[in-house]
């Protein structure tokens, strides 16, 4: 034990290690009444340490100028290849369903609201990387669904109005998006060297991105300390040692709460990864057993189902006024995206979590929450369908509609239509 | 270019349904994939009736025979009719470019059709073909309208009863099935134990949880 | 909070318990991603067994093929080759004439002609001690009085049965490679399915 204890003594008079456990860890002080939701910040970084170490172990196999026959390879040839690429693949689509599922637990309790909104923005960062690093991953197998995706997003460039910039006119503005579209692509087709690009981008730069990017959540977080599901600020009731009544340290009890919960998780993760390893086609898509053919597009163009809601407000927009349709598509596409970023100052309301909100609050955030996956439905299905007598497209324009009013009306200005109910002082419920 | 995506955006509601997924004609294959001697049927039907221009090109002949239970000797009497090693990946010698000038497209390499089309649809399109004097070669297929490809088990069809014929397109989807995804059954039976081995995992951690969460009002 | 009346060895149980079992876990997971790094199929594949005709070497030629990317020499040795290797070993010039170091040469090669026919050699091309590939000299050189191999690289010496000399930098006798004859005119390397004795 000397030997140890000497050995953390003499690092930590050179980097104040057991300052930062202590400040990380053993006397960061959590609201003693986290619930289930408070899981999936924890499974986040459970998540992305299987990623980058799954990824890493791919690139060792990969090879993006022979890409989708590189893929078999690793699926039959390399030794066990088939495990990591299925904990990757299945991973990205994990990453997702628990980061969204961090995020609606942030809306249900307010966890944006001040002090926390740089916590919240960087979380959106977060959300906006990920998004990236998924669109690049989701390209290098380079199977059909892979060139067909890509093809539509980037085309997605030719789109930008730049019509709007002074001196530019429509026949400008065209040839500026299909020179953009060009520099991404490297060449006139998406080929060789666009995947080599976007290999480049998703193997290192977008993670080194996300990573400095999970480190200023988490600094920034435990700078104002963790909200809770009643909305309390635990740090205005402190006893004589300072230390806030209702916090407990999170080492050990919540690591060893944690851990429970990622053993759970883990439990899920692998029944998905050994048992539906395509999530029934929504993790990996049929086309991609197809190598990438410039010729024929698959029957039905799909995007995975985390970028589902977005692209069902892309194809809902049908309406041109100054731009066309499609560039509406993408500003309101876009639109939705930048909206989650000024979500802190959108929400008016005087109270933080959703237990002490009056009716209108909960209906509405529960509407919410159906018209996103509904959404995300729609995005990843066939327009030409319907339901209750109203078109997929209709439905995505209702939903999309609901989606802008529930951020720019109810959360400013919903708390006037309810009552709400007084906020305890301190936490409830200990568990 | 540019009216690439609007194209693409506008067809969107008239390519309907996913390949072979809303096909009526489509129906639902009796599949056991822990039938080996089924698969090993089917991997000798492959190798008579279809590698004349189909490749298996991510198939390796020695993978087959260790995880269908074929002795590597077996393997290069009845199944490899090439120069190819017992380690090489089942190769076609047909060109691409002059295949597709013959049958108008390339036939496809088969490694891993089962997981693009489903085996439900592979079994229903083997068992699909009828005659139809209109086509090239005489016959049209139920899930594969104006298909291409001839239909080259048509002296088979003939020879064998409804049912053995349907045994043997069973087969052939049974084969199909184990390249698309070799390691299937093995995926599985690991998962099993994983899920144990996380099981016995989560008693100590819950049981840890609970005895420290005692100091917790 | 309350810490009164904590069952601390409960604790260091459970803990240890908790811990053990992750362990397990931990290494079972590093399973897959450290024999990933083994060979792959495709490159068993490309190291697989290589068959070299013999039936046209005369004697005193050597041929070379590769296995696994290394030479692999094969000589027909000349009875002239054969008595030269009696008196090196009798001699007091090499480091291990009787092929002492089995890690060297399967066992049906530890003999006095380091082969499984007498006249037939077969050698991996790469000397012992850093790896260059030696030179063949059927006829007596300056360093090589008895001819045999020599490397360029550090001066290392090896007779006709790539036995190495004393006081040279390579440590030990050059590998004989896994092999078995298919015919007497075809040999398999990487390969006892054929005949060893």
């Amino acid at each position: 034990m000397g030997i140890i204890k000497g050995t953390v003594d003499w690092v930590d008079a050179r980097l104040p290690v057991v300052n930062a456990f202590k400040k990380h860890m053993s006397e960061y002080y959590a609201p003693k009444n986290f619930n289930f939701w408070y899981y999936f910040g924890v499974l986040s970084m459970v998540v992305l340490v299987n990623q980058l170490l799954t990824g890493i172990w791919l690139t060792m196999f990969y090879s993006p100028t022979d890409a989708f026959a590189s893929v078999e390879y690793i699926m039959r040839d390399v030794q066990w290849g088939w495990l990591i690429r299925y904990m990757h693949a299945v991973g990205a689509s994990a990453f997702f369903a628990v980061v969204y599922l961090h995020m609606f637990r942030g809306l249900m309790y307010g966890s944006y609201k001040p002090p926390r909104e740089l916590v919240w923005i960087f979380g959106m960062m977060i959300y906006l990387a990920l998004m990236a690093e998924g669109f690049l991953g989701y390209v290098l197998p380079w199977g059909n669904m892979s060139y067909w995706g890509a093809q539509v997003i980037i085309s997605l460039a030719e789109a930008i109005p730049f019509q709007v910039l002074p001196f530019v006119d429509g026949a400008e503005a065209a040839a500026m998006g299909e020179a953009l579209t060009t520099w991404v692509r490297g060449d006139y087709l998406l080929s060789d060297a666009t995947v080599n690009k976007f290999f480049a981008l998703h193997v290192v730069a977008i993670p080194l991105v996300l990573v400095a990017l999970v480190v200023l959540h988490i600094l920034a977080l435990h700078e104002v300390g963790s909200n809770n599901p009643d909305g309390v600020e635990i740090k205005q009731n402190k006893d004589e040692n300072g230390i806030p009544k209702d916090g407990i340290p999170f080492h050990p009890y919540y690591t060893v709460k944690d851990l429970v919960g990622v053993v759970v998780f883990l439990m899920v993760f692998a029944v998905v990864i050994f048992f539906f390893p395509d999530g029934g086609g929504y993790f990996i898509e049929r086309p991609n057993f197809e190598p990438a053919n410039p010729l024929a597009t698959p029957d039905h163009i799909a995007p995975v189902w985390y970028y589902g809601p977005y692209y069902a407000m892309l194809r809902a927009t049908t309406f041109s006024f100054l731009f066309d349709a499609k560039t509406w598509g993408l500003i309101i596409m876009g639109g939705a995206i930048a909206i989650l970023f000024v979500v802190p100052w959108l929400d008016r309301h005087p109270v933080k979590s959703i237990r002490y909100k009056g009716m209108v609050s909960k209906v509405t955030l529960m509407l919410f929450a159906v018209f996103f996956l509904f959404l995300g439905f729609l995005g990843t299905q066939p327009a030409d369908n319907s339901f209750l007598g109203i078109s997929f497209t209709g439905w995505a324009q209702i939903g999309t509609f609901y989606y802008f009013i529930y951020f720019l009306v109810i959360l400013p200005f919903g708390h006037r239509f309810e009552k709400s109910k007084p906020v305890p002082d301190r936490v409830t419920g200990g568990h | 270019m540019k009216k690439l995506v609007v194209l693409l955006l506008s067809c969107l509601p008239v390519l309907a349904f996913a390949a072979g997924g809303a096909n009526e004609h489509v129906v639902s294959a009796p599949l056991n994939l822990q039938d080996k001697v089924s698969a090993q049927r089917g991997a000798q039907l492959f190798v008579n009736y279809c590698m004349g221009c189909h490749s298996l090109e991510y198939q390796r002949y020695g993978r087959l025979g260790e995880d269908l239970g074929i002795p590597d000797e077996l393997v290069m009497q009845h199944l490899n009719f090439t120069t190819e090693q017992i380690g090489d990946q089942m190769k076609i010698a047909m060109p691409k470019n002059e295949a597709a000038l013959w049958f108008g497209a390339a036939p496809p390499d088969l490694t891993l059709i089962s997981r693009l089309r489903t085996p439900d649809w592979l079994y229903s399109y083997l068992i699909g073909f009828y005659p139809d004097d209109s086509r090239p070669y005489g016959y049209n297929n139920r899930v594969f309208p104006a298909v291409g490809m001839p239909h080259v088990m048509a002296d088979l069809q003939e020879e064998l009863s409804e049912d053995e014929f349907k045994q043997a397109m069973l087969d052939l989807t049974h084969f199909l099935t184990y390249t698309a995804e070799p390691m299937q059954l093995e995926r599985q039976r690991l998962g099993v134990y994983v899920l144990v081995f996380l099981f016995v995992l989560l008693i100590p951690a819950y049981l840890l949880k609970k005895e420290y969460w005692k100091d917790v009002e | 909070m309350s810490k009164d009346g904590v069952n601390t060895s409960r604790r260091t149980f459970l803990i240890g318990l908790t811990s053990a079992v992750g362990a397990v876990g931990a290494v079972g997971v590093a399973v897959p991603f450290v024999k990933s790094w083994l060979p792959s199929a495709r490159a068993e594949n490309a190291g697989a067994p290589v068959q070299i005709d013999i039936s046209k070497l005369e004697p005193g030629q050597r041929v070379v093929r590769e296995w696994r990317g290394q030479p692999v020499w094969v000589v027909r040795r000349t009875p002239e080759m054969l008595s030269g290797l009696e008196k090196l070993a009798a001699g007091n010039v090499l480091a291990d004439p009787e092929s002492e170091n089995t890690n060297q040469q399967p066992g049906y090669a530890q003999n006095a002609h380091r082969s499984i026919k007498p006249e037939v050699l077969v050698l991996i091309g790469t000397c012992t001690h850093l790896g260059c590939s030696p030179t063949y000299n059927p006829q007596p050189t300056v360093q090589l009085e008895q001819g045999g191999f020599f490397c360029p690289c550090h001066g290392s010496m090896f007779d006709f049965a790539g036995r190495v000399y004393r006081s040279v930098p390579a440590p030990t006798n050059l590998v004989v490679p896994p092999h078995s004859y298919l015919s007497d005119a075809v040999i398999i390397i990487g390969s006892e399915e054929g005949e060893t004795a």
